[in-house]
């Protein structure tokens, strides 16, 4: 459930941002690894917004695959899971990607 | 409690002095109780002024500003605060009982409990002599900062002490809300499974001191304790492991040490001309 207080986190900050302006979308970046559901922070969304300047607004959710770089062969690939070897079979890896947790931008009308 | 979103009216993040017997609300959250789905058609909305405002923020942005606000306090006052983080039932406010009981002739100590209901650790904590504060998260699955904020206020540790937090039982959620301590230890017991720190990863990632519990049944267990250092060395390299077991005492001395030894350091540093 803490999808519940990351999403009260996303809506002080866009209501903060906004101004006083209607919000109508919000865009998120999500990362494969940020153990976090997209699908619950959708369905807190519409419940936190209520009675704020977001309010019925779009939320977009982009959704980062993890990526890695491998330091034995050099190799760029995707990460199934947060610890997969390289194709190479090296564990020696920096990860590159899909521990986002951000909000990218916003409209306001 | 709300079924859909497991709020509840009762279920509101509490602070609770032991000293005083007083209980507080640490509410901020009210949202109306209409879960409909909205219907934002984008073609209500009008494009004539519409803008676009470029945010690129974390989304723990606020959290972890207070987290900094916390951690630059409990420097300024010398004071080591650690975070406890664990499943529930591992064994953490066992482990601070016998920590407070061994340290406190050495060290000045404080803790702040964190449970969802009830009062009954810090009162635990309580029985040791040490002052304590609870907060209940009521809804909430983990401690954060402005929460730990309002506990400072209420439990004002001492400078140059030890403070230990015991975060809500949960090997997910508190790993993503820094607190402003000065590190994570994570506690794992024995008749958990070995695997944890593979399952969990982003907890024994985060924190630098793994605590294994219980190593006193180890004979009655199938839990396999290579591997177990191995998966945890997979998730972190830079992990320190202590075996222990609370119960009995065994290996306790090392997380005593290093306690120690950090409280030191801390005092050295103050003490240096740099």
């Amino acid at each position: 459930m803490h999808e519940l207080s990351l999403t009260r986190n996303i809506v002080s900050i866009v209501s903060e941002k906004a101004q006083g302006a209607k919000v109508t979308q919000v865009t998120l970046e999500i990362g494969k690894f940020s153990a976090v559901l997209p699908d619950a922070i959708q369905f807190c969304f519409d419940i936190v917004t209520k009675g704020t300047v977001a309010e019925g607004a779009e939320l977009e959710i982009i959704e980062t695959p993890g990526t890695g770089e491998c330091h034995a062969c050099g190799a760029r690939f995707e990460l199934q899971q947060m610890f997969s070897p390289c194709p190479c079979g090296s564990t020696n890896i920096t990860r590159l990607t899909g521990s986002e947790l951000n909000i990218k931008h916003m409209v306001t009308a | 409690m709300c079924a859909t979103c497991g709020c509840s009216d009762t279920g509101t993040p509490r602070i609770t002095n032991l000293e005083t017997g007083q209980t507080n609300s640490l509410a901020s959250h009210h949202h109306t109780h209409v879960h409909g789905k909205h219907d934002a058609g984008h073609d209500q909305h009008s494009h004539d002024h519409e803008h676009t405002l470029i945010l690129e923020q974390a989304i723990l942005s606020k959290n972890d500003r207070l987290a900094e606000r916390n951690r630059e306090w409990f420097q300024e006052n010398n004071i080591l605060a650690l975070n406890l983080v664990s499943s529930p039932g591992s064994g953490k406010t066992t482990i601070l009982e016998h920590t407070i009981r061994v340290l406190r002739e050495s060290m000045a100590i404080s803790v702040i409990e964190g449970d969802q209901e009830t009062l009954h650790d810090a009162e635990r904590i309580q029985r040791t002599g040490c002052r304590v504060v609870q907060i209940n998260t009521g809804a909430g699955c983990h401690l954060e900062a402005d929460m730990l904020a309002r506990g400072l206020e209420e439990l004002k540790p001492p400078a140059h002490s030890l403070l230990l937090i015991e975060n809500v039982g949960n090997l997910v959620c508190p790993a993503l809300f820094d607190l402003g301590e000065r590190t994570k230890v994570a506690i794992l017991s024995t008749t958990e499974g070995e695997d944890k720190p593979l399952k969990y990863p982003h907890m024994f990632q985060s924190s630098s001191i793994m605590i294994l519990n219980k190593i006193d049944l180890l004979p009655y267990l199938t839990f396999n304790v290579e591997k177990c250092l191995e998966y945890a060395r997979m998730v972190n390299p830079h992990i320190q492991i202590f075996q222990v077991s609370a119960t009995t005492g065994e290996g306790m001395a090392q997380w005593y040490d290093w306690i120690g030894a950090q409280m030191k350091s801390m005092t050295d540093k103050v003490g240096s001309p740099c």
